[in-house]
Parts: C-alpha cells; structure tokens; sequence
C-alpha cells in the first residue's frame, strides 16, 4: 500500500510518462453512484485495469448543462438512488487503493459551493483525489477556487472552447493544472461520428500560448477517434460511450469498451507537435 | 438618501461578468458560452445608447404592443383592501397578455442586430413563450421553445399558441419536467449553436448581461407607472406590489421607485401549500445562496447543492431560484420580500375578477 502510494503519478506526470513512453492517454469518464454506489466503485476500478490511464469520476447534479441524454440520464439516476456528494471522498479511497490510476473528479460548481470551497478541495485530496474538472466555472470566477485547490494541492482543470479568444487561451492554460480540458466541438457531451476539425485547431492554437498537457474530450466514443486525437493532442477523454455501456452491459460491458478504446492510445504515440518529453 | 441615488443609476446596479461587486450574479457557465456572451453584451452596450434602437424600439411598443399600458384604478378592489386606493398597471393589455413582449422585443431587435436567424427561449406558463414566438413571426426568425413537459400539460392553451406562430415546441422530459429544466435544456442548445441563435432568456436571472439587459427592457413598466400615478394622484404611491418568480416584472416597475424612498417596494413570492412546507416556491424567504442557471443568486436547494423542484399553483411563478438583482435589493432592504399562499391568491384573483371585471394571471 505505501509503496503504491509514493508510486502515484499525478494527472499531467501520467500524461508526460505516457508520452515519454511514446503512447497517448486515454481519460475515462463514469459517474458515482451509477447505477448505485458500490458497481460504480467497481466498474472505474475495471476500466483502469482495462487500460484507462486517468479516472474522470462525475459527481450527479440536478441541473448539469453540459452534459447530453446518456450522462442525465445516469446521473438522474444516482441522484433518485440516494447519492450524496460525500460519497465521492469514499469512492476514491476505495478506488485509489485498488489501482494506481490518478483520479480527477468532475464537478459543476454548486455542490463544491455547498460543500465548502475549501473543504471540499481538502476533503477530496485528502481522499486520494489528484484535481478537479469544472464545466461551468471560468477562471474569471474562480478566485476563491483557485486558493483553494492550490492549498490543497490538486490539479485544477479548466476547459477551453473553439471561440474562446488568444486571450482567454493564454488565462485557462495558465491558471489550469495538470492539463487543458479541449473541447472538440461547440456542444453538449455525447458520441459523435466525426470529432470537429475545431479540435485541432484548438489544440494549435493553445500549443502556443502553452506546454501544458491538451487533452480532448465531448464526442469522442470510439478507438479510431481516441487514436487520432492522440495524434496531435496528449490524450483522449471518453465520457457517454463508457456510461452507455455500462447501462447496457454492466461492469462486464464497460471493461470491454474501455479495453477497445484503450488500444487507440497506441496508434498516435509519436506525434510531432506534442509535449516536450524527457 | 445618497447611497440610493446609486440604486437607480442607468447603468446599475452592477451586475458584470464576475459575482465580485454584489455578491451576486456573474457567469457560472460553459466556457463555450463566454465568447457569444460577451459578443452579447458588447451589442447591449451599443444598443441602449443608440438613439436609432431607442426609436426603433419605441415605435414597436406604440404600434405593435399598444404601449404605454393603462393605469387602471380599481375602487370597488380597494374597497375590500381596508379602503386603499390601488391602481393596477396594466401589463395585461399588451400585445400577447402580458408583460413579457418588452424584454422579448428588446431582445428580438439585438439578436437581429447580431445577424442571428434563430430564436430559442424557455417558458414556464407559456407566456414567456407566447412573445418570443410572436417576435419571431414577426421578424421572420426561426423559433423554437423549450416547455417542461409538466408545463406543456397544464398550459396546453398556450402551446397550441406558440405552434400557431409557428414556433417548435420541445417538452423537455429531463430532471424534474418543469421551468429550469427548460432552461437548461435552452441553454444546452444555445452551446451547440451559437453562431445562429439567439437565447432569449426570459426573467432577470441567468448569466451576465441577461439580469441587467432584461431588466433595461422592462424598466418602461415603471416609468410609465410613475408618471401615470402623479398625473393620476399628483403624488406618488406609499406602496408598489409586484409578483416575484424569476422577477421580471418586479425589477420592471421597481426600478423606477428605487431612489424614492417614501415608496415601499413589497414583492410577492408564492408560498405554495405554506413556506413551512415543502411545497413553494419563496426563494427569497426560503433560499439560501447558490448558482443556478449561470448565476450566482438565492435559490432551494438541498444540503448537497442540488436545486429542490419549487411548487406553486401559478406556472410562472415555479421557479427555484430568483434574479440577482432581487437577492441584492433583499440583502441591502431595500425591498420586503414577502410569500402568499396558492389560497391567498386564489382568493385575490377571485376578488379581483368580481370587483373590477379584471380577469387576472393567477400570479
């Protein structure tokens, strides 16, 4: 237990040994409690062993904007379910002692709010947690947050937009930590047949401004997507594809994509315009 | 009074793009709305200083709307109120019964501005809905609405309106099927497709500028209002009485009477089945401080931060959480925020119709 504590890798050093290994990452996204506390606990612990490099573990809301029909309806069901945002900080502990995976929670701001800005940011990393996604706060109001997660310690990842401005760009790199959440397309999460060409432009254009770790995410659902998105950004994140599976299939359906998707990571190792490594 | 001349300040209240100067407010959403919000905003800002919107504007509310609105007085009503003298403003002659066709074209007019082809809104009773889909007849727009499915069933009526203006009418079916589901489902649309849509937020809540430019829209109500009353009275009133659900209406003829402080400004909030319950919708007596719908603001939830369904018998008033600038004008006193049950206001609007003839909203 201990040497595997002292052996885990945060978000972006996982993402930097990844590339060094010349592999992209692949980001899994499932909601706790989904379809209750303990079978979600299990399934992020599969899909890590599956091949997932980073766990995205989503707290329900009652009012999530970003997010498409497969996250709501899951999260709608955690919360009918009976979760309470405390569960997280057990879930990570259980998952974390399990497998050695990071574990990045995401989060809309209203339940960090309530929780306790501070609080919630010492509780989770006390947990084991290593950052936190936040979908709708902007770093323009992030002041108390910002505090908050650099006290405790957590990587801090805010996401960028196709018509987010040079100057925006410039302030979500440097004030995120671990990486820059990209967003591939001007939506809402859930699968898409093709990921936008405004993902790559995106990621140029924060290249620039940045050497933080990109990581791409909304709409990708499949190997081929995960493979080319490691071919010009640092990794993949898969959020509806992972949660409709375990809907349909269970833990045992869930590891089974997540091991599918997990080979993606492989085809785009050596890109030319990534991280520097090493 | 010196701080109050702060209150009604054209450009104020402030209630920018971060929560820092209120408390209250800001822009808790997607990045990806950031850039479409600001583009926003920077017509807003442009628009009301531009005499040709003010003109433009001005003769929609003369022709179209049949602005300025009556001040009716309602003797035989103040009779049953202790021997008051109350004047009712009269929202509902306007074009599309209500209040809500002032934002509405206010709102058209920027989006046309924008070169946006496409109007989306929510709308809890449907009133809301009525007028975004009679502005994008109007202005040849393409509209769609989103309804809590709940919302659809009670107010059939008006969404048999809306589709006869030719807008689409979505039921939302997520969460719990009513008015922030809506909004959320509006706002999930609006990330998708901003470059040709327009979202044309309702009430004085929501992410900056929606509480200051809605508000800017509505503020004819009371400057109408005012006039009306010294013209009528040759004094102003002791009391404005406004319904509070998300509270456009309220900010609207508030506003007005925010620097005049001999006039009590009493905002009514629907208490449902009895604030001791839990079966309201009295967010500034009952809610404590939260984000929703982009906003920092007052508004139910539970311990976990996750919004609680508000109840009350008027649609429009079924909302868990409040615009900014009422959570403020609360915080400074300025207003008395008060809660009527669903039976006080049913038994009002009975009176209302018998004595005066005036066949109210529930609201």
């Amino acid at each position: 237990m201990l040497a595997e504590k002292a052996a885990r890798l945060g978000v972006e050093q996982t993402i930097r040994a990844n590339a060094e290994a010349g592999r992209g990452t692949l980001i899994g996204y499932l909601p706790i409690g989904f379809p209750d506390l303990d079978t979600s606990v299990e399934a992020a612990i599969a899909i890590v062993r599956a091949g997932v490099d980073v766990l995205e573990l989503g707290i329900p809301y009652s009012d999530p904007v970003m997010d498409g029909p497969v996250i709501q309806r899951a999260t709608t069901a955690a919360l009918e379910g009976g979760f309470h945002v405390r569960y997280v900080f057990d879930a990570v502990r259980r998952i974390t002692s399990a497998v050695s995976a990071p574990v990045l929670t995401m989060t809309y701001f209203n339940p960090v709010l309530q929780y306790g800005v501070s609080e919630f940011a010492r509780d989770f990393a006390a947990a084991g947690g290593a950052g936190v996604i936040t979908p709708d706060l902007i770093p323009d109001e992030a002041g108390e947050w910002l505090a908050a997660s650099d006290e405790a310690g957590l990587e801090r990842v805010f996401l960028a937009s196709p018509t987010s401005n040079d100057g925006r760009l410039e302030m979500i790199a440097r004030l995120s930590r671990g990486f820059v959440y990209v967003v591939s397309t001007m939506g809402i999460t859930g699968a898409r047949h093709e990921v936008d060409q405004a993902a790559r432009t995106l990621v140029s254009r924060l290249r620039a401004v940045t050497d933080r770790p990109l990581c791409v995410g909304i709409g990708i659902s499949t190997p081929e997507q995960v493979s080319d998105v490691n071919s010009y950004a640092d990794g993949a994140i898969v959020g509806s594809a992972l949660v409709s599976a375990l809907a349909d299939g269970g833990v045992a359906g869930v590891t089974e994509v997540a091991a599918a998707l997990a080979a993606g990571r492989f085809a785009g190792g050596s890109h030319a315009e990534g991280i520097q490594v090493g | 009074m010196t701080e109050a001349t702060h209150l009604r300040d054209a450009h104020g209240p402030f209630f920018g793009a971060t929560d820092s100067f209120t408390g209250f407010g800001g822009r808790f959403v997607p990045e990806s709305l950031i850039a479409t919000l600001d583009e926003l905003t920077a017509e807003f800002e442009k628009a009301r200083v531009d005499p040709s919107f003010a003109s433009e504007l001005a003769a929609l509310h003369r022709d179209y709307t049949g602005r300025p609105s009556l001040l009716t007085r309602a003797d035989r009503f103040g009779q049953h109120a202790g021997g008051a003298t109350i004047y009712l403003k009269r929202e509902d002659l306007n074009h599309t019964g209500s209040h809500k066709i002032n934002n509405v074209l206010g709102q058209a007019l920027i989006a046309k501005r924008l070169g946006k082809t496409r109007l989306i809104a929510e709308t809890g009773a449907g009133q809301h809905g009525v007028a975004t889909a009679t502005a994008a007849a109007l202005f040849g727009m393409e509209c769609v609405i989103y309804m809590g499915e709940v919302d659809t069933e009670r107010q059939a009526l008006n969404v048999a309106r809306m589709r006869l203006l030719g807008a689409e009418v979505v039921a939302v079916t997520s969460g719990s099927r009513t008015l922030k589901d809506a909004i959320n489902e509006g706002m999930r649309d609006w990330v998708a497709n901003t470059k040709t849509t327009h979202y044309l937020m309702g009430t004085v809540a929501g992410p900056h500028p929606f509480p200051e430019m809605v508000r800017e829209f509505h503020r004819i109500i009371g400057e109408e209002a005012r006039e009306q009353i010294l013209v009528a009275e040759g004094r102003l009133p002791d009391a404005v009485v406004a319904c509070v659900g998300g509270g456009s209406n309220a900010i609207g003829i508030f506003h007005a009477f925010l620097d005049d402080p001999s006039v009590a400004l009493i905002g009514c909030e629907a208490a449902g089945l009895g604030i001791e319950t839990d079966k309201h919708a009295a967010t500034l007596n009952k809610g404590t401080l939260g984000v929703l719908h982009g906003a920092k603001c007052l508004m139910l939830q539970d311990a976990d931060g996750q919004t609680i369904e508000s109840h009350s018998i008027s649609a429009g008033l079924d909302y868990p959480g409040v615009g900014p600038e009422h959570a403020w004008l609360k915080s400074i006193g300025r207003v008395d925020y008060r809660a009527v049950t669903d039976a006080e206001a049913m038994d009002a609007f009975r009176l209302l119709c018998r004595t005066e003839g005036i066949i109210p909203a529930i609201e």
